[in-house]
Order: structure tokens, then C-alpha cells, then sequence
């Protein structure tokens, strides 16, 4: 009996070896592949096409998905088509004939004939319209991109899951932004 | 699409020039915020080190329910309700095997970490991570109410499916398709207060069988358990209750042990192990043939599952519409014709993907094949014989309640305070 737990005992402390052996050749062999970085999930705004989803399907709410605005290839328009809905009733700022839903695009005159747009991270909820807009009929100066300041980096993205252009993908945390109009 | 309102003055091509500003204008730069940084990845893994220090300490050392539980408390705060269950060292095999499958893939070491922390953990001191340090087990440790026993050929039975669920889960990680552990996790909408109402509904039944049956997540699907009991299996140090002299036999013991951890003695059997040619042969063949059906299977399957893969999916929908074969369109169908992506890169995108399935998928059926042959043959194969009640460390969760309540150790636990 004591010889067949010993011969046990030695098999296991074998399968042990074993074990130990297969967790630093997985090291070994991950070695290469492992990256100081984190990867942070970035969507490509050249593939987004302003769905919607970013705003609904993140599991913080509001989204970690904000809108960003390049102004190097903004064209400052007065009737920006990111900032005004397509059929205003007036030509004015009130609230019901901007893109926004939440007002977070600001406008402020910088010289005749020329508007600065900006926004605020605090009200986007990533809803995409102002992208639209400006996407389809300007210079596609605003876009979406994953705040990394706000994302929970979720394994399993749940809007990459869901977007239905595959915009979505793991970059690296080096460089984990997308970014329209960068020099 | 926005309505024509617009005609009026998008007619010059939509497009603007950048002004050229004369007022001495300052153009804001575009600056996001950077992610968190690399040091509070690390602070994760040194929780889960600290953490799996603490379970060893109050399990092995202590033998104290208390000091589980609190380590359990922890996890459930920290890598939970803090950390929102991301990374988690369950998920954390999927990650392990896309970086085996995509070389472009940036294996962070913080995840290997997570991954192989458990298991090396698990080689000496048997599943401690289950104990409470993983949140989701603590969760489920935390809302046992009343176990009710599992009679032990059903125990075993459903125990499988956490093999096929881990081949699924490697199989869909590989290919890139999806997360499936993260994507069906339970309990991750709890932690992070949002989630679809399927999965909450989900979630809330399986807490609430979990007040009755010890933890069914761990048990019998848990993917990464399945590597956790073959670790565990081998611990160097595992969790033990007594040598044969000592046990006063009160089976205390298995009826505390709500996770059928607890193997009862088995007498000696006349004529040794007792395996004839005939059963050998019977085995062999079993297995021969649960081995081929699981490959025929996973082949015939492979189409339907790679169809989860959003290229695949987006292709053969693609060529549906373009045979005139389904009405209308679907937001994935519009998205890619409005980005004009080149068709036939997505139809060797997909056909890539399929293959990878057509590969894949017939070996994950041989895996679970293979895992049904084995149960079938431990379940003919007559047990070593056990005088006493024993711990079986492949699948004890280290909650200490057998060592808690054995009145022999009690006893010993209160003679070594008198001292």
C-alpha cells in the first residue's frame, strides 16, 4: 500500500515537473509576443459610419466613445452641418436646430466669416450625429474616438461586438489613438 | 441620410479649405487624454499576488472561514465592483490564446500574469484563486445559503461541459471572433451596474440557483477551473484533512462540503485494479469513437460556427443580397458598401476565418471527445481504495468549511490555543 502511494506521490511530483516545465515554456514562447503595453481598444474613424451604437452599446453610460474635433481640418464654416440640424427652422443657435441632442458643440465667432467648433467631452454621449454631418457634407473634421481617460478596457468590447462596420480593433497603449488631421 | 436641406449650398463638392486666419488666431491642438498608467496594471497583478498570498495564509495556515471570507470581500470589491472584472484571469485564456493564434496581437504581460499566477498558485496549494481571490467565485461563495447535495454521477456528468466550454471559448478566441467567456460572463453586469437584460436575467438565475447549489459557475462551466483541476490535481501542498488513524469517520466533513470535493472511502477490492482485456477493449473503442464523432462533428459545425466571425457573417450576407437571394439590406450590409471596401478582400477575409474554423473546429471536437472518452473510462475504472474521508484537490474550492467543522481538528485547533 505505502509502495503504491509512494509511486503516486512520485508521479504527481512528475506531473508537477511537468506542470512547471509547461509555465515557462508558455513564457518562453510567449516572450516574443509579450508587449510592455496594454492593448486599448481604438475604433478607425475612416471606417466609422455613424451608427449610432457607440452611444448605447458601452458599458459605462455616457459611452466612453466622445467626439473629438480636428480643427487643423476644420473648415470653420458658418453653417456647419456638423453643429446645425439639415432643415433648421431659423437660422439661429436655439436648441432645435442643432445636431447636438445635448448642446455639447460649442460655437464661438473667430473672424468674419469664420466659427470655432468645440466639444465637450462632458455632455457627447457618442450619439454620432454632429460626425454624420459634418462627415457627409464637410471636411469630416469630427469624429469618434474611445477616451481612454474614461474606458474600462473591457476584454470583450461590448461595441466592438456590435459595430457593424468592424471599426473597432486592439491597438497598443504606445500609440492608442486614431486620429483625423494629425501632422 | 439627411434631408435635402442642404442642397442649397453643398453643391460646391461639400468639401472646405482650411481658413487662412489673419487675427492672430490660435488653433487648438487635438490632445487626448492618454490611457491609465502601466504602474496601475501592475497594481492589479500585485492584488491578485497579495490576494493569493492571503487565501494560502488563511486556508492552509489558518484554517479560518473568516479569513476567507474577507479575502472573498476584497475581490469582490476590488477586482470587481473597482476594477469592473476586467482583466480577470477566466478571460485572461482567451487573451492567451489569440496572442498563440495572431502574431500582430500586443500580449500585455500584465494578462500572462493574470493567467499564470492561479495555476502556478494551484500547483502547490491547490485552487486558492477559487477560493475568493477570482470575483466571480467569490460572489458565488458569498450568497451560498443553503447547499443542497448533487447526487455524484450527475456531479460528474455536468462537470463536462466546462471542457467543451473552454475548447468553444479557445476555439472563438483564436479565430478572433469573440470573447465568449466575457461575452456570457454572469456576473460582470453586477459589477459593472450595466449589461442587456438577457444577461441580468441570466446573471440573477444563476446567483439564485448559486444559494442553493455551491457555486454551479465554478463547477460545472467555468473554463479556466478546467486547467485549475489539472493544476490542482497535481498541488504539491493540497488542502488535507487527516491520516487514517486520526478520522473519527462522522462524515461531518462531506455533508459540509457543498462542492462534492470530498471523496468518501472506498474498501479494499479483492484482486487489485481488477481492469480485464474485455473493459480495456470496451474503453478503447468508446473512445475511439467519441474521438472520431467529436472531429466529424466539429467539421460538419465548423460553417455554422464560423458564421459567429463578423467578416463571415458580413460576407455571406454581402453575397446573398448581391444573388438577389434576400430583400433588403442589413446595418452591416449598408456600412460596407457606403465605406466601398473592395469585395473581394472581404470574401478571402472570410474565406481565411472559414478555414481557420474548418481547422479548428473538427480539434475542439476531438478535445471534448476525448474528455467524454476519459469520463467514461474513470467512471469503469474501480477507485484506489480510501480508508478514510479525503480531499480531492482537482475539484476543491478551497472554502475550508470540512476543516472548520471536522471535530477531530477542532479539537486539535483548541488543544494548540491551550498550549
Amino acid at each position: 500500500m505505502s509502495g503504491d502511494k509512494d509511486r503516486r506521490g512520485f508521479l504527481k511530483s512528475l506531473g508537477r515537473l511537468a506542470g512547471l516545465a509547461a509555465v515557462a515554456g508558455l513564457g518562453a514562447w510567449a516572450r516574443p509576443k509579450m508587449s510592455d503595453f496594454q492593448s486599448r481598444w481604438q475604433l478607425d474613424p475612416r471606417k466609422c459610419v455613424q451608427c449610432g451604437r457607440c452611444a448605447t452599446a458601452c458599458v459605462l453610460k455616457p459611452s466612453a466613445v466622445k467626439c473629438v474635433h480636428a480643427h487643423a481640418i476644420c473648415g470653420y464654416c458658418d453653417l456647419c452641418t456638423g453643429f446645425f440640424v439639415s432643415q433648421p427652422n431659423s437660422r439661429n443657435t436655439g436648441a432645435e436646430n442643432q445636431q447636438c441632442p445635448t448642446g455639447a458643440i460649442k460655437r464661438a465667432f473667430v473672424e468674419d466669416p469664420y466659427f470655432e467648433y468645440s466639444v465637450d467631452p462632458e455632455k457627447c454621449i457618442a450619439c454620432a450625429r454632429c460626425v454624420k454631418g459634418c462627415t457627409s457634407f464637410g471636411n469630416g473634421s469630427l469624429f469618434l474616438q474611445v477616451m481612454h481617460d474614461r474606458c474600462q478596457n473591457c476584454n470583450q468590447c461590448a461595441i466592438a461586438r456590435v459595430c457593424p462596420a468592424q471599426a473597432f480593433s486592439r491597438i497598443s497603449s504606445k500609440n492608442p489613438y486614431r486620429l483625423k488631421g494629425a501632422a | 441620410m439627411l434631408g435635402n436641406g442642404w442642397g442649397f449650398w453643398v453643391s460646391a463638392g461639400g468639401r472646405f479649405p482650411p481658413p487662412e486666419f489673419t487675427g492672430g488666431y490660435r488653433m487648438p491642438g487635438l490632445n487626448p487624454a492618454p490611457p491609465p498608467a502601466a504602474w496601475l496594471a501592475w497594481l492589479d497583478v500585485a492584488m491578485l499576488a497579495l490576494a493569493l498570498a492571503a487565501m494560502i495564509f488563511f486556508a492552509h495556515r489558518k484554517s479560518s472561514r473568516r479569513g476567507i471570507l474577507g479575502v472573498a470581500v476584497f475581490s469582490v470589491f476590488y477586482f470587481g465592483f473597482y476594477r469592473h472584472g476586467c482583466v480577470c484571469s477566466v478571460g485572461a485564456l482567451q487573451n492567451v490564446a489569440l496572442a498563440a493564434a495572431n502574431a500582430n496581437y500586443d500580449f500585455p504581460w500584465t494578462v500572462a500574469a493574470f493567467f499564470v499566477l492561479p495555476l502556478a498558485a494551484a500547483l502547490f496549494w491547490g485552487r486558492v484563486f477559487c477560493a475568493g481571490v477570482c470575483p466571480l467565485g467569490a460572489l458565488q461563495e458569498l450568497v451560498l445559503w443553503r447547499p443542497v447535495k448533487i447526487p455524484a454521477w450527475l456531479e460528474r456528468g455536468l462537470r463536462l461541459f466546462a471542457w467543451a466550454y473552454l475548447g468553444l471559448a479557445v476555439l472563438l478566441a483564436a479565430t478572433g471572433t469573440v470573447f465568449v467567456i466575457c461575452r456570457y460572463d454572469p456576473f460582470v453586469l453586477f459589477f459593472r451596474l450595466h449589461g442587456s437584460f438577457s444577461m441580468l436575467m441570466a446573471g440573477l438565475a444563476v446567483l439564485a440557483l448559486a444559494a442553493v447549489v455551491g457555486r454551479p459557475y465554478c463547477r460545472f462551466l467555468c473554463p479556466y477551473g478546467v486547467l485549475l483541476r489539472i493544476c490542482a490535481g497535481l498541488a504539491r501542498w493540497p488542502l488535507r484533512l487527516m491520516d487514517e488513524e486520526e478520522c473519527a469517520m462522522t462524515r461531518i466533513c462531506y455533508q459540509e462540503c457543498p462542492y462534492g470535493a470530498i471523496l468518501r472511502p472506498v474498501p479494499e477490492k479483492e484482486g487489485g485494479l481488477g481492469f480485464g482485456h474485455g473493459r480495456l477493449a470496451l474503453v478503447f473503442a468508446v473512445g475511439l469513437a467519441a474521438v472520431l464523432v467529436g472531429g466529424w462533428l466539429g467539421w460538419r459545425a465548423a460553417p455554422e460556427l464560423a458564421r459567429w466571425h463578423a467578416t463571415v457573417a458580413l460576407a455571406e450576407r454581402v453575397a446573398l443580397e448581391n444573388a438577389g437571394k434576400v430583400k433588403g439590406t442589413t446595418l452591416e450590409s449598408r456600412a460596407f458598401r457606403q465605406l466601398g471596401l473592395p469585395a473581394d478582400e472581404l470574401l478571402s477575409d472570410a474565406l481565411r476565418v472559414r478555414r481557420q474554423f474548418q481547422f479548428g473546429a473538427p480539434l475542439m471536437g476531438v478535445f471534448v471527445g476525448m474528455c467524454l472518452a476519459g469520463a467514461f473510462w474513470r467512471s469503469l475504472r474501480s477507485p484506489p481504495a480510501r480508508a478514510v474521508f479525503s480531499i480531492d484537490p482537482s475539484f476543491c474550492l478551497v472554502c475550508a468549511r470540512c476543516l472548520d467543522a471536522c471535530p477531530v481538528l477542532k479539537k486539535r485547533r483548541i488543544a494548540a490555543i491551550g498550549e
